[in-house]
């Protein structure tokens, strides 16, 4: 995905993903607040880019979307490893870098690379197969955002929890 | 603000999660990976005993605790491992503690420990966040 892709950022999104993570701090979510207007207007929660994957074209863990080439459904690993898959794919770690702030009416281009890949042995047994996926958010002045690490681990059997 | 090594915030993030949030948050966040909203899925696809919450949404819930103590834009990094799932039924406190505070710049930046845990005091997150804090 060396292009990259776009996500818009607006306000109802931003409204929607606070709620859903309960922090509904007044700069996120009310624009005339102090607390926004500090901020030169609506800024957005620590985790929000993660709904860019609304706007990830081959997003793997959306089965239902609907889709225009009608192609067949996505299934297993995410690209680039780093969201884990289904059944035996989790989300191991992630990590974010904040460069400059995020408002509604951005419109911030998301590109992302592999990163590292690494093998470790699991304590039930069975390797653990770990890989990083790094994505770029820079806006539309070509300013960097925010960088994002994810690290997805898939395992060669199913999770035992 | 000012904070020195060792001070310390907590707060109780989610109490009692339940399938709404965890819908709430594939809605909003767009995972829709079916171990997170389909009991049967997560039984029959994984042998797990019910669905469980989104690692992110735990990320998220422990990213109010660092809003709400330290400002809206002040983060500068957060990073966090998942290291127990969170299930329906559990309640989370997300606690912060500062390890370091350094002058770089001329901007005083505070490296915090970050733990979130369950109601049996079992950590479902770990991981270090540095704020800008003055």
């Amino acid at each position: 995905m060396a292009d990259g892709f776009e996500f818009p950022v607006d306000r109802t999104q931003v409204m929607l993903f606070a709620r859903s993570v309960l922090d509904i701090n007044p700069a996120f979510v009310d624009p005339d607040s102090p607390e926004a207007k500090a901020n030169g207007g609506l800024v957005t929660p620590p985790t929000f880019v993660q709904s860019s994957a609304h706007y990830q074209p081959d997003y793997a863990l959306d089965l239902t979307r609907p889709r225009k080439d009608a192609a067949p459904a996505h299934r297993g690993d995410a690209p680039g490893g780093g969201g884990g898959g289904l059944g035996r794919g989790l989300h191991a770690e992630q990590h974010y870098e904040y460069h400059h702030p995020i408002h509604p009416g951005d419109v911030l281009t998301a590109t992302t690379k592999p990163g590292e890949r690494w093998e470790k042995e699991g304590r039930r047994g069975g390797k653990l197969l770990f890989s990083e996926s790094i994505t770029e958010y820079t806006n539309q002045d070509g300013v960097l955002c925010v960088t994002a690490r994810s690290v997805g681990v898939q395992t060669e059997r199913a999770v035992d929890q | 603000m000012t904070l020195k090594v060792g001070d310390t915030h907590e707060q109780v993030v989610i109490e009692d999660v339940n399938r709404t949030h965890i819908v709430k948050y594939a809605g909003a966040s767009g995972d829709f990976n079916p171990l997170h909203h389909d009991d049967s899925k997560a039984k029959d696809l994984a042998g797990y005993p019910s669905v469980f919450a989104h690692g992110m949404l735990s990320m998220g819930l422990t990213g109010r605790m660092l809003t709400d103590w330290l400002g809206p834009t002040a983060l500068r990094k957060y990073g966090v491992r998942f290291t127990k799932q969170v299930w329906p039924g559990d309640t989370l406190t997300a606690k912060g503690e500062v390890t370091a505070v350094n002058d770089e710049g001329g901007k005083q930046l505070a490296t915090i420990k970050v733990v979130t845990v369950n109601q049996n005091g079992e950590s479902v997150v770990e991981g270090e966040a540095v704020a800008e804090v003055g």
